[in-house]
């Protein structure tokens, strides 16, 4: 874990041409962590990977304001071209984004392996 | 315990606008959802709206400030018949607008608002009422359905 309170637990990068990164989070990110895994994930933006897997399989709990985080990337990457793909939800989590019908809208797959093959 | 035997007594907690007490309050709940029988679903619906209302507290009603009052009341109860719980959340800051409490189409895909959608499909009843003296109190209410418990 980069630091105790983030809820960004590792940063990987993957292949030699580091065209995808691999954002392992983790905790509960509600508005009291969302801020933090927004500005985390933009950050990436500057690394200009072809891919962006976030990868919420450590992610117990997830309000609003981390969906919302999560929207703001898709925005930036779909401006840049860039996929991003969610792996790994947990129940809780999923049916977040089914209840605001953001299932639809992201790409959504069961594993972080799943995810580098897409 | 049947969960239709759950005491109706209430439950009541004290909080200033802070983001980081939300996993406390969040954990108070979920225990109480789960004493009183709700289903796994149930309770992640029911959590997440509380933690929802509280948010909005803080970020539109406080914009933010984190010394404010929030009071929490969870209140087992009865509704049309059912075992219910009723969740009053109450602050003292900014009372907003019909408008702006409204939930949003969600075919607009953008970050923020979506607190309102996520707790009118999450609980049966929904309803803000401005205070007497100052603030809002949102009530919500989960009946006990029969596949619960």
């Amino acid at each position: 874990m980069t630091d105790d309170s983030s809820p960004i637990q590792s940063v990987k990068w993957v292949g030699s041409d580091r065209a995808a990164v691999v954002v392992e989070a983790g905790g509960d990110i509600d508005l009291h962590q969302s801020a933090r895994f927004q500005q985390a994930l933009l950050a990436l933006l500057d690394e200009r990977p072809k891919k962006i897997v976030v990868d919420l399989s450590g992610v117990a709990y997830m309000d609003s304001s981390g969906v919302a985080s999560l929207v703001k990337l898709l925005a930036r990457v779909r401006r840049n071209q860039i996929s991003l793909i969610l792996a790994g939800l947990t129940d809780r989590v999923r049916s977040v984004f089914e209840i605001t019908r953001l299932d639809t809208v992201f790409q959504i797959v069961a594993t972080q392996q799943e995810a580098l093959e897409a | 315990m049947a969960a239709s035997d759950f005491p109706q007594f209430p439950v009541r907690m004290s909080i200033v606008s802070v983001p980081a007490h939300l996993p406390v309050v969040r954990s108070a709940v979920e225990r109480l959802c789960e004493l009183m029988g709700f289903a796994e679903e149930d309770r992640g619906g029911i959590v997440l709206s509380v933690d929802e209302a509280l948010t909005n507290v803080i970020k539109h009603a406080y914009h933010g400030d984190d010394d404010k009052p929030i009071e929490i009341v969870l209140r087992p109860t009865e509704s049309a018949g059912q075992a219910a719980l009723s969740i009053e959340v109450r602050d003292w800051g900014d009372v907003a607008e019909p408008a702006q409490i409204r939930s949003r189409d969600l075919e607009d895909v953008r970050p923020g608002g979506l607190g309102v959608h996520i707790m009118s499909s999450c609980m049966d009843e929904v309803t803000y009422t401005p205070a007497p003296d100052a603030g809002t109190v949102l009530t919500m209410l989960k009946r006990l359905n029969q596949r619960n418990g």
